[in-house]
């Protein structure tokens, strides 16, 4: 047993020291692990990263690199450790129960999550459940969201819609709907009461009306039509004589 | 004496109330459209041409039409000869058919207008389908602009046959524009007159604002530089010279009587000559004004979308081959493609049917006219902008003012020859019969708010006023000229207005133009004869994208039908006045 421990060990460090870019040399606890296995062999659960966030910048989407070093490793670690620990009836995992393998140039990798008491990694199924239940709780503690946090075999669940209790446009269509109705009856109306002021007070009007027009008529021979729009009382042949006159 | 003929306070009420109508929503989603397929640069030769030798000069003789004879346009023709009332009758009925479907337009554009107070924009997101485990199957193979459209704003069934219910919510849209074009017209001149202030001038605000915003936007040089570039062979092209003749032409609006009807209301010394030059010229450049808007929009819009598409080539390949981050970009992607492919040959090739050929010209050529340019298109690059709510907004409220001003033009000239009869204005006041005409529009406009509403829709508006228009302004023009003769109209004008005719009208209006609409009018006939039966673009849900079906026959009975009864009216009408005067002289004494 203690030899394959060891064994592990080894070749562990070695992995790590291959792509992790600066120095930090990685202690691992190795746990105990079937023999002669790889323990990403198990394939427990991929985890890929799209380390392209597609940032709208006025010049067009460009990608930023996610700064990816062993800090967030341990992060990452510490989220999945977390998750585990959510399952009820479980026994506390650590993070040190969490590994990663597989690590490439374009952090993505594998990872098990190994069962404390008993010397096996657990089934893909059950991290993957527990997971998908803190999906956004992970997605937040690296600033990312699905698109770009990319757990392969976990689909991701869809927001349901938010529906508000009363579409918001009918709303809007209510008000403006009452304004307009408002401002035509108020426009009928008042073009209701022009109807009866007409018709109750023309008799007056219409006496001097018609000898304002008759005296414009016989005067000039000039057409009545333009005259009328200018009021009835502007004689064209009279101001133009006033301009005749020099001024005083 | 006779009640006054209601005036314009100011000439510039019915300046604005000309622009207002011939500014239309044709400006922005028909003439980027036709720049576009025409030759970009080089369509402006055409239309330019066409504007001098057709467009000022049809619009100035409706315009003196009806300044001279102070009616709508059934009495005005019926002034110039007894028998040509039936022009007149065919202008009203053209009329009643164009607001009957225009005003839909309108409603459209409320219902956006209304769903742009929302985040995100309801157009933007797919919505998850009923386990949600995904997104709606139609949103996926559609986008989603093209899905909000089809399925959630008209519901739009796969034919013209399955009419399917009215839509309550586009029926309302649709009450609530014509209870906004009733609140306008309801007093005649008086509130026309203060409503197309704004309607002429809100809408050039916007396109300013819209200018500068595509302008600074990402991509949008490509756009422009794509569609003015100018291919100098499209002049040598027919089609190039028919299309800029049919633009100018029913740009402006000549043939429905609204000119006349607005001209009516004009004082009879004003300087219509004038504002027949400015009318036409603002129209024009409004035009190329939404055009560069347009082209500024669509470069944005495939820029981004071709940017996407390689980001997403570039995603695919870096996970398919745990690249580094950063590696691949754009302008390296063709080496390591090629690379890739004879590094790792088989793998290549398993990824190799997932990559798509991204093109930004391909992107550009996707040239989209009408209700798919307003309502797909541009709400497809709005979504990308920043703050889109505002910008939608905007978009919206400037669609629904220039549809407004042209509804007021259209009810005009049906409003008008109405309220001149004095048979109906003697028994109902003015606002009831505005009243009634609105209610009759919307209950018969209910029909294009049923599942395939949309079909009707494109029927009437490729059909309505097409053919029928082209024979009115013919016959107004040939009516003017030689029935009531050049020289008596311009010793009219001269009379009005104090100028003398310059020659370059009458050569137009007795020569040039005629023969112009006589040639659209043949070219047109010939065009329907030789494609034989008329298609239609129907959408399909199940693949999420348009497929061309033909009319069915009670379809095409009524595309028959609408063209017949505008244009049979003029020598119906000719001939009725005919009998009717016979008959007169039978029973009175003859040369009485």
């Amino acid at each position: 047993m203690l030899t394959s421990c060891m064994e592990f060990k080894v070749t562990h460090q070695i992995l790590w020291r291959s792509s992790v870019p600066t120095g930090l040399r990685k202690k691992t606890r190795a746990h105990v692990i079937a023999p002669g296995k790889s323990p990403c062999s198990d394939s427990a659960a991929t985890m890929r990263q799209n380390n392209s966030i597609t940032q709208e910048t006025q010049e067009g989407p460009r990608l930023r690199k996610y700064a990816w070093d062993t800090n967030e490793e341990y992060l990452f670690k510490a989220m999945v450790a977390f998750s585990m620990r959510k399952v009820p009836n479980r026994e506390t995992t650590e993070i040190s129960h969490v590994l990663l393998c597989n690590v490439t140039q374009r952090v993505s990798f594998w990872f098990v999550v190994t069962d404390p008491s008993k010397n096996h990694t657990l089934p893909a199924v059950e991290i993957q459940s527990a997971i998908r239940m803190n999906r956004n709780r992970i997605n937040n503690a690296f600033f990312l969201n699905d698109q770009t946090l990319e757990f392969l075999r976990i689909p991701s669940t869809l927001a349901p819609p938010t529906d508000p209790p009363v579409p918001i446009w009918i709303i809007i269509f209510g008000v403006i709907f009452c304004v307009v109705i408002v401002a035509t009856m108020l426009l009928i109306l008042s073009g209701i009461q022009q109807h009866r002021r007409k018709n109750e007070g023309p008799s007056e009007m219409e006496d001097t009306e018609d000898k304002c027009e008759n005296t414009i008529t016989i005067e000039n021979g000039i057409p009545c039509d333009p005259l009328d729009m200018k009021g009835g009382h502007i004689n064209d042949a009279f101001m133009t004589e006033d301009e005749r006159l020099t001024p005083l | 004496m006779e009640k006054a003929r209601p005036l314009w306070a100011t000439p510039l009420q019915f300046v604005f109330a000309c622009i207002s109508y011939a500014v239309g929503l044709g400006n922005v989603w028909r003439f980027p459209y036709l720049c576009q397929m025409y030759g970009g640069g080089s369509f402006l030769v055409p239309y330019i041409v066409m504007l001098i030798v057709e467009g000022m000069p049809l619009l100035y003789l409706e315009l003196a039409v009806g300044q001279r004879m102070r009616q709508g346009s059934i009495g005005a023709w019926r002034t110039i000869s007894p028998y040509l009332s039936g022009v007149g009758v065919a202008s009203v009925v053209v009329s009643f058919f164009l607001s009957m479907y225009y005003n839909v337009i309108n409603a459209w554009a409320f219902w956006y207008l209304f769903h742009s107070f929302q985040d995100p924009l309801p157009w933007s997101v797919c919505p998850v389908n009923g386990n949600r485990t995904g997104y709606d199957e139609e949103c996926e193979k559609a986008t989603s602009t093209q899905y909000f459209w089809y399925r959630k704003t008209l519901n739009i069934s796969p034919s013209i046959q399955e009419n399917g219910a009215v839509q309550w919510e586009p029926a309302l849209c649709l009450i609530l524009a014509w209870l906004l074009v009733y609140l306008c017209i309801l007093r005649g001149t008086e509130s026309t007159g203060k409503v197309v202030y704004f309607t002429a001038s809100l809408p050039y605000c916007v396109l300013l604002i819209y200018l500068i915003r595509g302008l600074t936007l990402h991509g949008a040089t490509n756009g422009l530089a794509y569609m003015f570039t100018p291919k100098m062979e499209q002049l040598a092209n027919p089609k190039a010279w028919i299309n800029a003749a049919t633009q100018i032409f029913f740009s402006l609006g000549l043939g429905f009587g609204s000119l006349i009807a607005f001209a009516s209301y004009n004082e009879p010394s004003n300087d219509c000559q004038k504002h027949a030059i400015i009318v036409s010229l603002l129209n024009s450049s409004t035009s190329i004004f939404a055009s560069v808007v347009t082209f500024s929009i669509y470069g944005f819009k495939a820029t981004f979308n071709y940017e996407s598409c390689l980001n997403k080539v570039i995603l695919l390949l870096t996970n398919s081959f745990d690249l580094e981050d950063g590696f691949l970009t754009a302008s390296n992607l063709e080496q390591v493609k090629g690379y890739l492919a004879s590094a790792y040959p088989s793998k290549y090739n398993e990824v190799f049917p997932q990559i798509k050929n991204c093109s930004l010209e391909s992107e550009l050529d996707t040239a989209v006219q009408g209700t798919g340019l307003a309502f797909i298109v541009y709400t497809e690059a709005i979504k990308n902008m920043e703050v889109s709510q505002l910008w939608s907004v905007l978009y919206f409220f400037m669609l629904l003012m220039l549809g407004i001003g042209s509804m007021l033009g259209n009810t005009a000239a049906i409003l008008t020859p109405l309220t001149d009869s004095k048979a109906i204005s003697s028994y109902l006041p003015k606002e009831a019969i505005s009243g009634l005409v609105c209610f009759i529009n919307c209950a018969i406009g209910m029909v294009f708010t049923t599942e395939a509403g949309n079909y009707w829709f494109d029927i009437f508006n490729d059909y309505a006023a097409t053919l029928s228009l082209l024979l009115i302004v013919l016959v107004e023009t040939v009516a003017v000229c030689y029935l009531y003769g050049l020289r008596r109209f311009e010793s009219d004008l001269r009379a009005m207005t104090g100028r003398k005719l310059n020659w370059y009208w009458k050569a137009m209006w007795a020569g040039v133009s005629p023969l112009l609409i006589v040639s659209l009018f043949v070219f047109y006939l010939s065009d329907y004869i030789m494609t034989g039966t008329l298609r239609y673009q129907a959408w399909d849900a199940s693949q999420g994208q348009l497929v061309t079906k033909d009319y069915p026959p009670y379809a095409l009975a009524i595309i028959g039908l609408l063209v017949a009864s505008s244009t049979m009216c003029i020598p119906l009408v000719a001939l009725g006045t005919f009998i009717t005067r016979r008959l007169k002289r039978g029973d009175t004494a003859p040369g009485a």
